[in-house]
């Protein structure tokens, strides 16, 4: 007797543990999806149109609605009045600053990936850089953005202060003037978002280079390619897809950077876009972090309105990543 | 056909002669050239290490010499109020009881539901389930940090204090608490844990499983006896990455969490944490050179050693589960 | 059977071996190797091996798994040097050119001695591409040049009938064996004098054997073949002079058909009458 009822005790066992697995991922899912439509109801007020709004939710008629997106919250700058608000200067803030890190960031980091996996020999030194890669991917970001205060922003104050600089490159007008130091600027952004992205970047691209077959770099290496050759004909072109997909979840991070950006002091209420690498600048987190904290409940809804956006960037950026995978993945071997 | 063959062969090796060589000395020197520049990008995550540990150490050294402040307050004393009444403390204990607090509630959050998590990713689950769940999850992971403040802070907290209201008659969480920060933080490590313990599940051998199905083991048995105990360094792993992120998190505490540093393990209190802290100051227009500057760099100095502790820890610990298996 | 002898090896270890080299003074030796030694980290791998591998006459290299012939094989082109650890002493030759010269270009070594690996690994690119990418590396050519390069490399390694109306396409898209001669063809395409094979057959069906098997026995007739391969049957259908590795050890080398008919050697004999292996 006890013998089956020890039997039915496991599988019971068995059941509520199942149960329970099922409970915890739906709960996971549960949270994903009740913070996606938090922000969407807080944000729909100031990103769609008052006619639109009022045909979903109240007595307006569906037919009728002429303008569903009200462009002007995309379009305006940030001001102190809610209904006027926009985030035009963050937007573009952002991508700007995401672009730049990205052309530093990735050159490097695929470099370095390039080395550690195709050429580096393996000893205390390799193993060191490699220890040492790990262990920034843990580094918090507003770390970064110490030291990008202190190597970009301030340059160690060795060429002034950044309102009295020492020197200068280009015409004021021209887009690629740059000033020393760069203070709050484009490229000083740019520089401290890839500090912050290196290290992915890094670790990503070297698995990617490692999920290549060994048998091809042997096949090149055997008709007499140099190393060099191996890499940059056989490997890498075998990896691109793999280091692609990782470079853009990089550069997803960098868009929602706050942190470090906010160390540098970066402004939060800018009227302008920025003109040339130098110039002053605002990202949307900074933007969307601003607005949440303040008491006022129209703000909180433009904050949300802004999450929404920052999203739909996102996405974008993972569905571009989503089509190039497909798209150049091909089978190795 | 085959005749055919050594005529060709040896065709071929004339037409191979026939090309105008490459000079060994240009293909030398450019492998030299490129190995070299390399080499050089490699180094410089040495650099930015290097970079980061000679400034903290400057300001933090600067900090200590600055009148009325000793190492001793700094690292011992319970007391921190940089900012407010005529007497400044330094002590940085409320900061890091802050830091400890909403960690906590984070782990608490992210490691029961991660592991179950992970547990039925990689032993129930159909492999077409896993495929739909496994990225789902993962979009956690990619959203902002902010958009977790702004979460903690307009949806957790007035769920807390609204469900504290209709079971006990007050909301007793503040408006700004260590509970839904790091509840936030929490949801945003979750990933974490998920989904480096589900690849350390994934990597123990299938003849361990069978082992034990084959002597009469309920699945239950198998996942919670056998593969959590093979897989456990993993598991670790995941866990000290994931709480090394939510101690470096700072916009959800920035935003959350609240402004007021004091000794406290109640999580329904306002906390600061050090990361907050250091926002609070570079936020303010605090004089380049003060004392409250100086201040923030000796906090980031605790904070990235704690951090980089934790995350040696972790990566020790991943390693080694990757030599056992892999 | 060749009608002249090819040259003899002289295994260190066994003073009885044949002494076939009297009788073809005039055999030329491509491949010279004398007392030498390899090492992975401590362990060594080879000990004193003595070979003389002939001109445009095929060698196979025989013994049970594990016994140094895969190592032999990979130290010929310096495969060996991607292996950290890896390390040999005493005489190689290549044509008199030192081959274990730390100076001693690898790239143009590697283009005189081509290799084919145990499973056939094309690049993920097209056919034509695959064939192309080693003449490229090493030296320019004209356009009809090269196509014409790739064209008599396809042919020399029997696959040209089968892609020539593929060219561009991938190579991943080709059955097993017609990959493995993709990478013959590819190795060929430098323009090389020796040709290594490492269990070239061992990832193959029959059918795909027997037509890579006929390839190789062919080709002999313009590069210096050397086979590493566990299959007994194969090196006696294929090679002319057979080597038997031992745990380390050159136990014995000559004419294949000695070998196999009457080994000087017990330990031989056992391997090829397949009492161990």
């Amino acid at each position: 007797m006890s013998g089956i009822s020890l039997r039915t005790k496991r599988i019971l066992k068995n059941r509520a543990f199942l149960a329970l697995c099922l409970f915890s991922t739906s709960a996971t899912i549960l949270i994903l999806a009740l913070l996606l439509m938090s922000i969407m109801v807080q944000g729909s007020h100031f990103l769609f149109s008052s006619e639109a709004l009022s045909a979903v939710f109240g007595h307006g008629e569906l037919s009728q609605v002429t303008k569903i997106i009200r462009w002007e919250f995309l379009s305006n700058f940030a001001s102190r009045f809610p209904e006027k608000a926009g985030i035009y200067a963050a937007v573009i803030g952002s991508l700007w600053v995401c672009v730049i890190c990205a052309l530093l960031a990735l050159p490097l980091g695929i470099g370095t990936a390039i080395y550690l996996e195709e050429f580096a020999p393996k000893n205390r030194w390799t193993a060191l850089i490699d220890f040492n890669i790990r262990n920034l991917a843990g580094v918090p970001s507003i770390v970064y953005g110490i030291l990008g205060l202190t190597a970009f922003t301030r340059m160690f104050g060795l060429f002034g202060s950044d309102k009295n600089s020492a020197l200068s490159f280009g015409p004021d007008n021209a887009w690629w003037h740059i000033q020393l130091p760069f203070g709050q600027g484009l490229l000083a952004g740019g520089l401290t978002l890839m500090l912050v992205v290196l290290p992915i970047v890094i670790i990503s691209s070297r698995e990617a280079l490692r999920a290549v077959p060994s048998s091809l770099r042997q096949a090149s290496l055997a008709i007499g390619a140099t190393p060099w050759q191996t890499a940059s004909k056989i490997t890498l072109p075998a990896a691109i897809p793999s280091i692609l997909t990782g470079a853009i979840l990089a550069m997803s991070r960098a868009m929602g950077e706050a942190a470090p950006l906010l160390v540098l002091g970066i402004p939060v209420f800018i009227a302008n876009t920025p003109d040339n690498l130098n110039d002053n600048f605002t990202v949307l987190p900074f933007q969307i972090f601003n607005w949440a904290g303040r008491p006022q409940e129209s703000f909180h809804q433009l904050a949300a309105s802004a999450i929404v956006v920052l999203l739909v960037v996102l996405v974008c950026f993972n569905g571009v990543a989503v089509y190039l995978r497909q798209k150049l993945r091909k089978p190795l071997a | 056909m085959s005749a055919l063959s050594a005529k060709a062969a040896s065709s071929a090796v004339e037409l191979a002669r026939k090309g105008v060589a490459r000079s060994r000395h240009v293909r030398d020197g450019w492998e030299f050239a490129i190995r070299g520049m390399l080499g050089c990008t490699a180094l410089i995550s040495i650099a930015i290490t290097v970079g980061i540990i000679t400034i903290l150490l400057r300001e933090t050294i600067a900090f200590i010499q600055m009148p009325d402040i000793t190492l001793t307050d700094f690292l011992f004393g319970t007391t921190w109020s940089p900012l407010l009444g005529a007497e400044k403390h330094f002590g940085i204990w409320p900061l890091i009881c802050g830091t400890f607090l909403v960690s906590v509630v984070a782990a608490m959050t992210a490691i029961p539901l991660g592991l179950i998590t992970a547990i039925y990713l990689s032993e129930y689950a159909t492999n077409r389930k896993r495929a739909i769940l496994k990225p789902i999850i993962e979009i956690l992971a990619g959203v902002p940090t902010v958009v977790y403040g702004f979460f903690a802070l307009l949806v957790i907290t007035p769920a807390l204090q609204g469900a504290c209201n209709f079971l006990f008659g007050t909301p007793i969480f503040s408006g700004y608490n260590a509970g839904a920060a790091g509840i936030a933080v929490g949801i945003m490590i979750l990933p974490i844990v998920a989904s480096l313990s589900e690849d350390a599940m994934q990597s123990v051998p299938r003849s361990l499983r069978e082992g034990a199905y084959a002597l009469g083991s309920t699945k239950f048995d198998v996942s919670v006896k056998v593969v959590t105990p093979a897989a456990l360094s993993g598991i670790m792993a995941s866990c000290f990455l994931a709480i090394t992120r939510a101690i470096g998190e700072t916009m959800v505490v920035a935003l959350a969490a609240g402004g007021l540093a004091h000794m406290t393990l109640n999580p329904a209190d306002q906390v600061q944490t050090m990361t907050a802290y250091m926002v609070q100051i570079f936020l303010g227009d605090a004089p380049a050179f003060g004392v409250e500057n100086l201040s923030s760099y000796a906090v980031a100095m605790v904070l990235f050693m704690v951090t980089l502790v934790l995350s040696i820890i972790g990566n020790i610990l991943l390693n080694r589960y990757r030599e056992v298996y892999e | 059977m060749p009608d002249t002898q090819p040259n003899l090896a002289k295994p260190a270890t066994a003073p009885t071996a044949p002494t076939a080299a009297a009788t073809a003074p005039t055999e030329q030796i491509t491949i010279r190797v004398q007392d030498f030694n390899a090492w992975y980290g401590a362990y060594h791998a080879l000990h004193n091996i003595t070979l003389n591998i002939p001109s445009q006459r095929v060698t196979s290299l025989i013994g049970p798994s594990g016994c140094g012939k895969s190592t032999f094989l990979r130290w010929i082109n310096r495969m060996n040097d991607l292996v950290p650890n890896a390390r040999a002493d005493g005489v190689m030759q290549l044509d008199q050119d030192d081959v274990l010269d730390r100076a001693f270009d690898v790239v143009e070594l590697r283009r005189r001695v081509g290799m084919v690996f145990q499973k056939p690994n094309p690049f993920p690119k097209s056919i034509y591409e695959n064939i192309a990418f080693g003449p490229r590396l090493h030296k320019r050519f004209h356009h009809s040049d090269l196509d014409a390069l790739v064209e008599q490399s396809l042919r020399a390694a029997a696959i040209w009938d089968e892609v020539k109306d593929r060219l561009h396409n991938s190579a991943l898209g080709l059955s097993g064996g017609q990959q493995q001669r993709l990478c013959i063809a590819r190795a060929i395409a430098v323009g090389p004098e020796v040709l290594l094979m490492d269990e070239p057959c061992s990832a193959l069906d029959p059918r795909s054997t027997a037509s890579v098997e006929a390839l190789i026995r062919e080709l002999r007739q313009t590069f210096t073949i050397v086979v590493v391969t566990h299959n007994m049957q194969q090196a006696a259908r294929v090679s002319d002079l057979t080597a038997f590795f031992f745990e380390g050890k050159l136990v014995e080398a000559g004419p294949t058909d000695g070998m196999f008919t009457n080994p000087k050697n017990k330990q031989t004999e056992d391997y090829v009458t397949g009492r161990f292996g």
